[in-house]
């Protein structure tokens, strides 16, 4: 049983950097790729990116999500509620907690349901895709706002948090 | 005005501004007991 905190806290962090990682592939790097590629209309296109990469890298990014949250439960352990309910000792922690407990709603309600419209995994109309393509692109740019503060204080919540007055 | 989350500028500065929010407001309301 003693070694369940280490395995959590290992696969949080292996989770945790997929699904950051990819969430930063896509707003620092595939995004701006696709729009650069749809004003170049000599150029090839990016039909490539969202027919082979795109769902590949959906599909570990939702899931990585999924992994990341229930590990940090885990690892929370009897904390868990104390950690959500910000009492003393746990505010730090429990404010990353809260913020990757939000990102994970946004990954699963706003941007999976709405990237299968974009990518033609479901039917939708040019004008649903339309709205689909703002709501996953803001909910996407939130998580990456997001993603600032619950890093600080995921990082320094527990281990640092007299470090920073937590 | 522009939304800030249009931009990958934006979208950090933002990210660090509500950083130093929700730090203050941990440290000075909730932990504070106010």
């Amino acid at each position: 049983m003693d070694m369940i905190p280490a395995i959590a806290r290992w696969v949080h962090f292996l989770a945790g950097i997929t699904w950051i990682g990819l969430l930063y592939y896509f707003n620092f790097v595939q995004a701006p790729a696709l729009a650069a590629a749809a004003a170049d209309k000599e150029g090839p296109g990016g039909a490539g990116i969202t027919k082979y990469v795109a769902p590949r890298a959906l599909l570990w990014f939702r899931w990585s999500a999924v992994v990341t949250w229930l590990a940090g439960a885990a690892l929370l352990g009897a904390n868990f509620v104390p950690a959500f309910t910000l009492q003393s000792g746990l505010a730090g922690i429990g404010v990353g907690a809260w913020l990757g407990t939000i990102m994970l709603f946004n990954v699963w309600v706003l941007i999976w349901p709405n990237q299968k419209k974009i990518l033609g995994i479901v039917s939708a109309t040019d004008d649903e895709k339309g709205k689909a393509r703002r709501i996953a692109f803001l909910a996407s740019r939130t998580n990456t706002m997001l993603s600032i503060p619950m890093l600080f204080f995921m990082a320094n919540g527990m281990t640092h948090k007299a470090l920073i007055g937590l | 005005m522009k939304n800030p989350l249009d931009s990958i500028l934006g979208t950090i500065i933002s990210g660090f501004v509500l950083t130093l929010v929700l730090y203050f407001v941990v440290k000075n309301f909730i932990l504070a007991g106010v």
